[in-house]
């Protein structure tokens, strides 16, 4: 039983697995980015390069900082991340699930940003404080809009906080996706995920040209590949969840299901990808109102439709 | 080691110092990643902090004012960390050779150069080159 849950942590759906298919997700993102701008792109195992050789780099403190909370921010963010992908990742491949783990994974989300607030900021340096003040604002903004998507199915499926169960009732009853309230909440939490992921519009916080990457300006070698890695194994989990949530899951009965099953997952990522090299970065206050003026109010229209069954 | 360096090889982020250059060669660092050039292909990225650098591009002659700031970069890259110069600037002047300014008569004064690629300022295609000679130098 042990080595059971060990083997999901550690082997498939967790660490190992998570981690490669998210590089190779994070390499569809660096690919489908360079065709849209009429260049070639990296080769296919650029993102596996780059975390070994990250790996092997001097890893450098800043003087006159907190040591202890700079060196375990990126351990804390890389855990929850883990813990969320393994928790998404059986409830996608096995049907299994922990009581209420919707409720844990918001709570592991919110577990990530916070560790990057912390580590962050903890480097004093002025670009980093910067980045870690507009990763705050961000987590405040988005966080509600993307509560009240997860809640569409959690009153869809008759007030069930397990992912299983949300599975179970579209199983029976058709896709959350294919009523109003779903396709309003789905459209919402993909624009929730792109803040989640810090991709443009997005990337306020990291702004590679405006604060030099912002929250990781400070951090080097194996604490930036801590970093990197648990951004790729976002890659994997976020989309995953939206199709768990929203789109039926995956189904092993035959090879067209499983197609289907990889489509969906493809699909999300493949628009978020192109949202991202569509939409320039927009400025924190715009965010803000962004989500609070009208992404918010239209999830919360959506969970009223849900609890009217529409 | 062996088997690191050629993983290094193929992961280059590259970090841009301009030291007080004309400005000319910076511009040519930066059609290197234009759909023309796209070291991408390469796994070249330009990268915008010091601490993910593993090669210092650096253009210009090096004047008194950005002297010390040079050595203080150099010391704040992740070690191993390799410098190029750029342009003839670096190596010994171009345009500016008799400027009062110039804190040594070339880069490798100030700190340890791994290549020159000289040019006023050097071709794209000239700098990927100097680029891939250095590293087909690490064994
Ligand atoms: S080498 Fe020539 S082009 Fe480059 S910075 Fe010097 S003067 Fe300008």
């Amino acid at each position: 039983m042990f080595l059971k849950y060990l083997f999901y942590l550690l082997i498939f759906p967790g660490f190992l697995f998570a981690s490669v298919f998210g590089m190779i997700v994070g390499w569809v993102d660096r690919k489908v980015s360079a065709r849209v701008q009429f260049r070639v792109g990296p080769p296919f195992f650029q993102n596996f390069y780059d975390i070994f050789k990250l790996w092997g780099k001097e890893v450098i403190l800043v003087k006159n900082s907190p040591y202890f909370i700079f060196l375990i921010a990126p351990i804390i963010a890389f855990a929850s991340v883990l813990i969320t992908s393994t928790l998404v990742g059986t409830a996608f491949f096995f049907n299994l699930s922990i009581g209420g783990d919707l409720i844990f994974i918001i709570y592991l989300m919110m577990i990530y940003s916070v560790a990057l607030i912390l580590g962050a900021s903890s480097t004093g340096n002025i670009y980093s404080s910067i980045g870690a003040g507009r990763e705050m604002k961000l987590l405040l903004s988005d966080e509600l809009a993307f509560i009240l998507v997860i809640l569409v199915p959690i009153i869809q499926a008759g007030y069930k906080i397990d992912l299983t169960q949300i599975l179970i009732y579209q199983q029976a009853n058709g896709m959350i996706i294919g009523s109003a309230s779903g396709i309003i909440a789905f459209i919402v939490g993909i624009i929730c995920l792109q803040a989640k992921m810090a991709m443009q519009p997005f990337d306020i916080a990291h702004a590679e040209t405006e604060i030099i990457d912002g929250v990781l300006i400070e951090y080097s070698g194996t604490l930036l590949a801590f970093w990197k890695l648990s951004h790729f194994i976002m890659y994997v989990f976020l989309p995953m969840l939206l199709v768990i949530l929203f789109w039926g899951g995956i189904s092993f009965a035959s090879v067209g299901s499983i197609i289907a099953g990889v489509l969906k997952y493809l699909l999300i990522v493949v628009l978020m990808i192109l949202i991202k090299n569509t939409n320039p970065r927009i400025r924190i206050d715009t965010a803000i109102s962004f989500f609070w003026k009208y992404a918010s109010p239209l999830a919360l229209v959506a969970v009223i439709l849900a609890i009217f069954g529409v | 080691m062996a088997f690191y360096n050629k993983i290094i090889k193929k992961s280059i982020w590259v970090f841009h110092v301009s030291a007080s250059p004309c400005n000319n060669c910076d511009i040519e660092i930066l059609d290197l990643i234009t759909p023309g050039y796209d070291i991408e292909r390469f796994g070249i990225k330009l990268v915008g902090s010091v601490r993910h650098a593993d090669v210092l591009l650096v253009t210009g002659i090096v004047s008194h004012k950005i002297a010390p700031r040079i050595k203080q970069l150099y010391e704040q890259a992740p070690k191993p960390v390799f410098v190029v110069g750029i342009g003839t600037c670096t190596v010994g002047g171009a345009t500016f050779k008799q400027s009062y300014n110039k804190a040594g008569a070339s880069l490798d004064k100030i700190i340890p150069v791994n290549a020159f690629i000289p040019g006023c300022p050097p071709k794209p295609e000239a700098m990927i080159d100097g680029i891939v000679k250095l590293l087909g130098t690490l064994k």
